[in-house]
């Protein structure tokens, strides 16, 4: 679909185009593509957002904030197992694999963002992993991080899910977002499963107590008026639905780790 | 669309007959046809009774459509966990039942959470076709549960920018991320310590992005399960 759409552009003169496709109109087409070629070819479509759109112009505003806001947490947590998978001894031969998949897909998912964002990307913060030394052995003791790799997971999961209202006006934004979203929740419940925990959040609990934060409000029974523990028992009620955090709450957990 | 009478006793016999001794595809077709003949030979003192599979199942329109949509398919593994757990297979680990018992409560509270949100606008309860999961292999029943989970969560993250209200669009975002923690364990059961908790068949690695599809795209994939047809002509389609 790309192949067919994109000799027509690359015929018409940049600057005609630039006069006669508003922007608005150039967002409403890339969106459009995007939702079309996201089953097949999500980065070809977001190349071409980048370009067709993005270019052109500014971001709104609110969107750009919260692809910032992602990027920073893609930045923490690929530069996060960078350094897990670089330390010698850290991560048993048995679990590489699983945290060379889950490092592929933060990669990936800073290099989308940026190709995004473009000169609007914000600039990779420093990063301290020990919180200053709450979690000092981090990249020494294998248990610390599968700790904190499980709280950036959880938290990823629930930021996201937490920016899917300012999206929703922007189709192609809100598609990719979500497809991000389930990934998260994928190396989330690997990792919890890897530390001898359920897949799934029970109301708010967690095993470190200095990553409580990461699990505030997640005890939710009522949805939309409903009491869903009279189906199946409260903590089921609780698991079957991951709560969002606020973007406050997020970069609170997440600024532990950041030094500047 | 009006509604087809249902058949009677006599042609319920004769399809229930056609269902067992043919392919579901050509039962369908024996099936169309034979409830377009029965409308012409319908009484009124017929028995009338739900038919069992084979009707037409509207979705309804806009965010109404999406959340029977979400529903339907939310039945659909409500339905194969709460069959899994109750015949578990052969020789089955106790975490491993303790973990699939724990899926299809999570289905039921999503199934229940639908039903109730949607009231007297929810679809019908649906009836399915396993037939083709054999629930005493553990390979076949956690194959099928991967089909399921991997198409939730591709189905919510399709479904999502066709969903025109935030409310409904953060419930739904609520639920996709516990069905990819479900697609996630599913699949490490069958291949611990992989990579294929989210492996490359599902989530594209150079975009780090999982799957997203149209819900014709999924539903063609759930026909496979179920004995009504979903129809979702009316739901919206951006």
């Amino acid at each position: 679909m790309r192949n067919a759409s994109r000799p027509a552009l690359d015929a018409l003169d940049p600057d005609l185009l630039a006069t006669t496709v508003s922007r608005r109109d150039a967002l409403r087409r890339a969106g459009t593509r995007v939702a079309g070629l996201a089953i097949a070819s999500a980065p070809l479509a977001l190349g071409l957002m980048a370009r067709d759109a993005f270019a052109q112009g500014p971001l709104p505003q609110a969107i750009r904030d919260v692809l910032n806001f992602a990027l920073t947490l893609e930045y923490l947590e690929d530069e996060f197992y960078r350094a897990g998978l670089a330390a010698p001894g850290l991560i048993p031969a048995t679990d590489r694999a699983v945290f060379q998949q889950i490092g592929t897909h933060e990669t990936a998912h800073v290099q989308l963002l940026r190709g995004v964002l473009g000169s609007d990307a914000t600039t990779k913060p420093t990063f301290d992993f020990t919180a200053g030394g709450a979690f000092g052995d981090v990249f020494t003791n294998y248990q610390t991080f599968l700790a904190l790799s499980q709280g950036f997971e959880d938290t990823g999961v629930r930021a996201y899910k937490g920016q899917a209202g300012a999206v929703v006006s922007d189709n192609g934004v809100l598609t990719t977002a979500l497809q991000i979203h389930s990934v998260e929740a994928r190396h989330a419940a690997q990792v919890r499963r890897m530390r001898g925990r359920k897949g799934w959040i029970t109301a708010a609990s967690t095993d470190v107590g200095a990553l409580a934060a990461v699990y505030a409000g997640d005890a939710v029974t009522v949805q939309a008026g409903v009491d869903t523990s009279a189906f199946a028992g409260t903590d089921a009620a609780t698991e079957a639905f991951d709560e969002p955090l606020t973007r406050e709450a997020v970069l609170a957990i997440a600024g532990q780790f950041i030094v500047s | 669309m009006t509604p087809v009478p249902p058949p009677g006793r006599a042609a319920l016999a004769f399809l229930d007959g056609v269902r067992r001794a043919t392919p579901r595809r050509t039962f369908l077709q024996w099936a169309g046809l034979t409830l377009g003949v029965s409308v012409i030979g319908c009484s009124d003192d017929d028995p009338v009774g739900p038919m069992p599979g084979g009707d037409d199942v509207m979705l309804g329109a806009g965010d109404i459509g999406i959340l029977n949509y979400a529903y339907a398919l939310e039945q659909l593994e409500a339905a194969f966990y709460t069959r899994v757990v109750g015949a578990p297979y052969a020789g089955i680990a106790t975490d491993e039942l303790a973990l699939l018992t724990d899926i299809r409560d999570h289905e039921i509270v999503h199934r229940e959470f639908l039903k109730a949100a949607l009231g007297a606008q929810a679809i019908p309860m649906l009836t399915f076709d396993f037939t083709s999961v054999d629930f005493t292999s553990r390979a076949s029943v956690l194959g099928a549960a991967r089909t399921f989970e991997d198409l939730g969560v591709s189905a919510y993250n399709g479904a999502g920018a066709l969903i025109s209200d935030a409310g409904y669009l953060l419930l739904a975002g609520k639920i996709v991320s516990v069905e990819a923690r479900h697609a996630s364990a599913i699949r490490d059961l069958l291949n611990p310590g992989s990579a294929d908790f989210a492996g490359d068949d599902v989530v594209t690695p150079a975009s780090g992005l999982d799957g997203a599809k149209t819900p014709a795209a999924v539903l063609a994939t759930a026909a496979g399960f179920l004995n009504e047809t979903i129809d979702a002509s009316t739901i919206p389609s951006s």
